[in-house]
């Protein structure tokens, strides 16, 4: 099966089905070849394409955008009137550019413009353009034709065709940003392919705000010659990428999907928010996309048995997506508890118990372990609530021994930063100076900064996933607690249950690959 | 009524008809679905001859490709207890059939109960064609709305993972006196009937409802199949 998949109206899968039969480079597996996905993300020259000397048009925006990322391959522009934009010279064609210079074209022409700027820069050398370009597939039976026209025309002159109607494309390990929005997120290994651009920008924007970063992102659009599937599948070949992360709304081809998700699934975990779950967003997704309805029971059940994790909404998707990037699959579903206060560890195990993880038993050997670090007050269970009994070098030693016991296979842990907290209410009041406040401030924040550290350390030697969750990361994330997370390249979770969802989608993948014997 | 096309299927099938009771149970079975042993018989003293050979108590039910609706014309008799009441309710049901019923007999079933009931079939969706779809039954079955779907063909540990997540759990254990359910029996009805969807592409839909648990065992005791035409 070609190219059917989410990513584009039953129209639209057909013509890319047909074309996608034909050469066009599309590789056995069904989608676009290795070199015409380098092309897109990995170009050795950008050719901007209608570049605007206009600071609100699309052809000024994306240049900016491109060259403020600081991308650092060669950089070029075509303008009908030649004149420089943001300092790059332009041509009024690109016929006047040099040969073999540029892999990728940005397209910001309109789209009567389009088959023409195709030929010219297949004649260049060029192999994948990006349209921005409405007009097409999503205005009617003239804009059909016209897409349909641009898919044949694509595929006869061999370049990959993302888009039209999309927003861009971001590949961090070449510093790309070609797209007509911000942001242009953190480096990092989630791969994000989405039929609606909207939520392109959604996840970059928590990649920016968690610091947990991107690989490569792209909009589909119109999805005319390439799907949100065919993305995907690359990425989960793609070294720079460890997890998918996309937004769907139709599934043409249910049964094609359902196959290419299962393939892809067996290579990288895949987390999937979809739209149109409910006869109102059904509705919504019509008039969206042209999607048609789906039996949400069906698609629910074809994602369980395809190995996907479904997110319900874009936090859910972003943090499970951020947890498979940065720490290692649970073994098993043992979860213990740490926490330095008692409400938090109580709402976090309401939550494991209501999941599909356990609230695991703690072995009398590791009772009577922490009992010689912790005065007898603390819980002798879990969740462990130190109450209050931790001196200096006691966080990080209970932690350890939690995650090297053999019958725990994860660690929440809670907590995090109230101390760093108070140092700055001590900090920024009038006391600070004046009562000598500096050394006990100082050493709460290089605590917290130690023992989000440890956590990561732990966690790695361990190979155990270790979460931290603390409000703090979302109300006062230069808390040195929450910055020192961030720091190690991992996510803090808002709450206690945020991590304990993150963490039964990482226990249900692991499961579900080790169910069907892969790895 | 009989006469009368069955709607269309979604997923391009523009006609389809149904099999009946018998002949559904029959190919089910043929794929490894575990159904209620039961015979058919032809006359009142066929009919108490096998109630004999099943044992008592015993359903009866008047069977015929044209008859649908069995339930609503009175044509099943529930808990006959004795040969003379498999007599009377037999000789009754033979009498009530009408000739636009066409060839009928008597099918006799052993009378089984149980608490709990789930539903089990295929269905053919739009997009995804065939699912094998299991689901808590019972009265409150609609409101409850505890389902879960996979695509045609299921492995076994896609059929232990439909049991595992259906929400209402404590419904498969140990329940009101009533053993766990044996969930190889039911991952076996499921195997089945991704093994009958399989091997027969004219199938559109099946459905075994109710699937009562006996003793923990989930026995079809109506089955349904819809076939293309």
């Amino acid at each position: 099966m070609s190219a059917a998949g989410a990513g584009e109206g039953a129209a639209a899968s057909r013509r890319a089905g047909a074309a996608g039969a034909r050469a066009g480079g599309r590789g056995v597996k069904g989608r676009p070849s290795d070199e015409a996905f380098r092309a897109l993300f990995e170009p050795r020259g950008v050719i901007v394409a209608g570049a605007s000397s206009h600071p609100g048009k699309f052809g000024f925006v994306s240049l900016h955008n491109l060259l403020a990322a600081g991308y650092s391959g060669r950089v070029f522009a075509t303008n009908r009137e030649g004149v420089e934009v943001l300092g790059v010279p332009t041509a009024r064609g690109v016929e006047e550019l040099p040969d073999g210079a540029a892999d990728l074209v940005f397209v910001c022409t309109p789209a009567s413009a389009n088959p023409d700027l195709l030929r010219a820069c297949a004649a260049k050398g060029v192999r994948a353009a990006f349209l921005t370009s409405a007009g097409y597939g999503e205005a009617g039976a003239q804009g059909r034709r016209a897409q349909d026209d641009l898919v044949a025309l694509a595929d006869e002159v061999g370049i990959l065709l993302a888009g039209p109607n999309g927003q861009g494309v971001v590949s961090t390990p070449a510093s790309l940003c070609a797209q007509i929005v911000a942001p242009y997120p953190p480096a990092g290994r989630i791969g994000v392919a989405s039929q609606s651009g909207n939520f392109v920008s959604s996840f970059l924007n928590y990649a920016v705000h968690s610091g947990v970063g991107i690989s490569r992102a792209v909009s589909a659009g119109n999805a005319a010659a390439v799907s949100v599937p065919d993305f995907l599948d690359w990425f989960a070949d793609d070294p720079a990428t460890s997890v998918g992360l996309a937004y769907v709304e139709g599934v043409p081809d249910g049964r094609a999907f359902a196959e290419r998700v299962r393939s892809i699934s067996e290579r990288m975990p895949l987390v999937l928010l979809k739209g149109g779950a409910t006869a109102g967003g059904q509705r919504a997704a019509a008039s969206h996309t042209g999607s048609l309805a789906t039996d949400d029971r069906v698609f629910d059940g074809a994602l369980r048995q395809a190995g996907a994790v479904r997110a319900r909404g874009v936090e859910e998707a972003y943090e499970a997506a951020a947890t498979f990037a940065t720490q290692p699959l649970p073994k098993g579903n043992r979860v213990v508890v740490m926490t330095t206060a008692g409400g938090w560890g109580v709402v976090t195990a309401d939550a494991i118990t209501t999941s599909e993880l356990e609230l695991a038993p703690l072995a009398p050997d590791l009772v009577a372990a922490i009992d010689g670090k912790l005065p007898p007050r603390w819980s002798r269970g879990n969740p462990v609530d130190l109450a209050g009994g931790e001196t200096r070098d006691t966080i990080p030693e209970v932690l350890e021994m939690i995650a090297t016991h053999p019958d725990v296979d994860a660690v929440i842990q809670l907590g995090l930063g109230i101390q760093s907290n108070q140092a700055r209410m001590m900090r920024e009041g009038p006391f600070y100076a004046g009562q000598g406040l500096e050394r006990i401030v100082a050493f709460h924040e290089r605590q917290d900064a130690r023992y989000a550290q440890a956590a990561a350390d732990i966690s790695q030697a361990t190979g155990k996933p270790i979460l931290l969750a603390t409000e703090l990361g979302v109300t006062q994330p230069d808390n040195p607690g929450p910055a020192t997370v961030r720091a190690t390249g991992r996510l803090c979770y808002p709450s206690g249950p945020r991590a304990v969802a993150a963490l039964e989608q990482l226990w249900r993948y692991g499961r579900w690959r080790e169910r069907r014997g892969l790895r | 009524m009989p006469d009368e096309p069955a709607p269309a299927a979604p997923g391009g099938i523009t006609g389809t008809t149904t099999l009946s009771e018998a002949a559904s149970k029959a190919m089910l079975a043929r794929h490894g679905v575990p159904v209620l042993d039961e015979r058919t018989a032809a006359s009142a003293e066929d009919a108490v001859a096998a109630a004999k050979a099943l044992g008592f108590p015993v359903v009866l039910k008047l069977l015929g490709d044209r008859i649908a609706h069995k339930t609503e014309r009175g044509l099943v008799r529930l808990g006959l207890t004795g040969a003379e009441a498999v007599r009377t309710a037999a000789s009754a049901l033979l009498a009530a059939a009408t000739p636009e019923d066409g060839d009928v007999a008597l099918l006799v079933a052993p009378m089984v109960s149980g608490t709990r009931e789930l539903i089990a079939g295929l269905a053919t969706d739009p997009q995804f064609g065939r699912t094998v779809m299991l689901g808590v039954g019972g009265v409150l079955a609609e409101a409850v709305a505890d389902v879960q779907l996979r695509l045609v063909p299921i492995e076994r540990v896609d059929a232990e993972e439909m049991i595992e997540d259906l929400a209402t759990q404590r419904l498969l254990g140990a329940f009101r006196g009533e053993p766990p359910v044996d969930r190889a029996a039911l991952v076996d009805v499921l195997l089945g009937l991704s093994a009958a969807a399989e091997a027969d592409p004219s199938i559109v839909s099946a459905d075994l409802n109710p699937l009562i648990v006996v003793d923990g065992r989930p026995v079809a005791v109506d089955a349904l199949v819809e076939v293309e035409r």
